[in-house]
C-alpha cells in the first residue's frame, strides 16, 4: 500500500528487513468471549515461529485470522506492509470484502488438525485441484508437482489412493503437500499432529522439519510437540488469556522460563507424557 | 370371471398409458432433481433464502391434487395437460428433493469448506467439485425414494385428462363394464415397474449410504 495514500493508517512496509506478518492491537471477540486481546506481535519473513499455550489461550484463531477464515473484531493484520484484515478506502481502511480476501489469502496455506483431505477425490487430485482451478498451472505441470511433493513427504506410490485409503500419518502429510503445491509465502501449522496415533506423529513431524530445513517459508505453528518446537522454530511465543504471556528463543522458553504462567504450562505438557 | 382375452385385447392401450405415466414421472423428476438443487443452494442465501422457503413450505402444504388442477384451470389453454402435469409433479416434488439435498450439503463437514477456502478455492469448485459431489452420494436413496413416491402419484394426472395408465385404464373398463379388472392391471403394472426400481434403488443405497 503506498503510504502516501493512507497517511493516518500507515503500515509496515513490506521491504528487505520489514516484517512480513503485524498484528496491530487485534481483538478478537466471539459473543462475550475474548479470544484475544490487544495483541500486538510480528513475524519476519522466513521466521518459523511457533505458538504454545493452555487451550482456549487464542493460538489457533490467529492461525484462522491469517487464513482468513475468522475476521478480527478489532485492530488490524497487515501481510507484507499491505491491510490483510482490512482494504484500503479512501484515505484509511474498510472491512475486507470477499474479493479482496480471496487475492490476499492465496499467500498463505494452512494444514489442519484434522486434515481435511477432499474424500470425494484421489490424493492426486486433491493436490491439484487449487494450483489448475486457482492459479491455472497446465494440468500435466501441476501433476508433475503433485508426484514430486508427494516424493518430498514420503508418499509417491499413493498418488491414485483415496484419501480414506490412508492412514491419519499419510493423510497429513498429504494435507501438507496440498498446501506446499499453492506454493505459499506463508504457511499456518494447526496442531497437525494431535489427531494422529503416536507412532504416526514422528513421520509428519519429520516432514515438517525437512520443509522448514529445505525452504525459507514462513511458519507460524500452534503444537503441543515441544521437541518439534524447539528444534525447527526461531521464536517460540507463549499465549495465555488472548495475550502474550513470555517469547523468546525456543532454548531460553524451554530451558529457563521466566514466567510462572510458561513454567506451569510447559509442566504440565511434559506430564501429559506430549 | 377373469377374461384374458379382454385382458390381451386392452393391454396395448394400457402399455400406452403406462409409458405416458412413465414419461411424466421420469421428466417430472429431472425438474424435481435440478430445481431440488437450485433451492437447496438459494436457501442459503440471506433474505432470498427465506422467501423460497415459504414458498417451498407452502408447495408442500397443500395437496399435489389441488395444485394441479388450480394450476390446469388457469393456464392458458394452449399448454397440454401433460406439460402442466410434469412442471406441476416436478416443483412439488423439488420442495422434497430440496430438503433432501439440504441435509446433504449441510452433513458436509466443516472443515470441508474450511479446506476449500485455505486453498482460495472458487465458489464455483467449492460446490462443484467438493461439496456437491459429497453431499449429493449421501443422498441418492433418499433421492431415489421420491422417484417411487413420485411415480405412485401420477394417477393424480388423471384429474387434468392425461392420458396416462389410469386414464387409460378408467376409459376402457367403463366402455366394456370390466372395471375390476381394469384396476387389477393397472396395480399390477404399477408393480411391474415399482419393484424393480425399489429394488434398483436398495442397492444405490448399499452402494452410497455406508460411506
Amino acid at each position: 500500500m503506498p503510504p502516501s495514500e493512507t497517511p493516518l493508517h500507515e503500515g509496515p512496509q513490506g521491504v528487505e528487513g520489514q516484517p512480513l506478518i503485524v498484528f496491530d492491537q487485534v481483538v478478537k471477540r466471539f459473543g462475550d468471549l475474548t479470544v484475544l486481546d490487544h495483541l500486538d506481535f510480528q513475524v519476519d519473513p522466513g521466521e518459523r515461529v511457533t505458538l504454545i499455550g493452555p487451550s482456549g489461550s487464542g493460538k489457533t484463531t490467529i492461525l484462522r485470522l491469517l487464513m482468513t477464515l475468522e475476521k478480527v473484531t478489532e485492530g488490524h493484520i497487515w501481510v507484507d506492509g499491505e491491510p490483510f484484515s482490512h482494504m484500503p478506502r479512501g484515505s484509511g481502511l474498510a472491512p475486507a470484502s470477499e474479493s479482496y480476501l480471496r487475492a490476499k489469502r492465496r499467500r498463505v496455506g494452512m494444514v489442519f488438525q484434522q486434515f481435511n483431505l477432499f474424500p470425494n477425490m484421489t490424493v492426486r487430485q486433491n493436490i491439484t485441484e487449487a494450483p489448475i482451478h486457482v492459479l491455472g498451472t497446465p494440468k500435466d505441470e501441476a501433476n508433475q508437482r503433485a508426484s514430486d511433493l508427494l516424493d518430498l513427504v514420503g508418499l509417491g506410490e499413493k498418488i491414485d489412493a483415496h484419501p480414506t485409503q490412508l492412514s491419519g500419518g499419510q493423510q497429513q502429510r498429504v494435507a501438507i503437500a496440498r498446501a506446499l503445491a499453492m506454493q505459499p509465502e506463508i504457511l499456518l501449522l494447526d496442531e497437525v499432529t494431535s489427531a494422529l496415533d503416536p507412532e504416526l506423529v514422528a513421520g509428519v513431524l519429520d516432514v515438517l522439519r525437512e520443509i522448514a530445513e529445505t525452504t525459507d517459508i514462513t511458519m507460524l505453528c500452534v503444537t503441543h510437540e515441544m521437541g518439534f518446537a524447539r528444534d525447527v522454530s526461531h521464536r517460540v511465543l507463549m499465549f495465555d488469556q488472548g495475550q502474550i504471556a513470555e517469547e523468546g528463543h525456543p532454548d531460553q522458553i524451554f530451558g529457563d522460563p521466566r514466567e510462572e504462567r510458561t513454567k506451569s504450562f510447559l509442566r504440565s505438557v511434559l506430564d501429559n507424557g506430549d | 370371471m377373469w377374461d384374458f382375452e379382454f385382458t390381451l385385447e386392452v393391454m396395448p392401450d394400457l402399455l400406452e398409458g403406462l409409458w405416458i405415466t412413465v414419461q411424466a414421472t421420469v421428466m417430472g423428476y429431472l425438474i424435481a432433481l435440478a430445481l431440488g438443487l437450485a433451492i437447496a443452494m438459494v436457501r442459503r442465501v440471506p433474505y432470498a433464502g427465506g422467501v423460497v422457503h415459504a414458498v417451498m413450505e407452502f408447495i408442500r402444504t397443500t395437496p399435489l391434487l389441488v395444485q394441479l388442477v388450480f394450476v390446469f384451470l388457469v393456464a392458458p389453454s394452449t399448454v397440454s395437460g401433460m406439460t402442466i402435469g410434469v412442471v406441476v409433479l416436478g416443483v412439488h416434488y423439488s420442495a422434497y428433493t430440496a430438503e433432501v439435498y439440504r441435509s446433504g450439503i449441510e452433513g458436509v463437514a466443516k472443515g470441508q469448506w474450511e479446506a476449500a477456502r485455505a486453498l482460495s478455492l472458487p465458489a464455483r469448485r467449492t460446490w462443484g467439485a467438493i461439496v456437491l459431489p459429497q453431499a449429493i452420494r449421501k443422498v441418492i436413496p433418499a433421492l431415489g425414494n421420491y422417484l417411487i413416491a413420485m411415480f405412485k402419484d401420477t394417477p393424480l394426472l388423471f384429474a387434468i385428462g392425461v392420458a396416462e395408465l389410469l386414464t387409460q385404464a378408467q376409459r376402457l373398463g367403463a366402455a366394456n363394464f370390466r372395471v375390476v379388472e381394469m384396476y387389477t392391471l393397472v396395480g399390477f403394472l404399477f408393480l411391474i415397474v415399482s419393484i424393480p426400481s425399489a429394488i434398483l434403488i436398495r442397492r444405490l443405497e448399499r452402494r452410497y449410504a455406508a460411506v
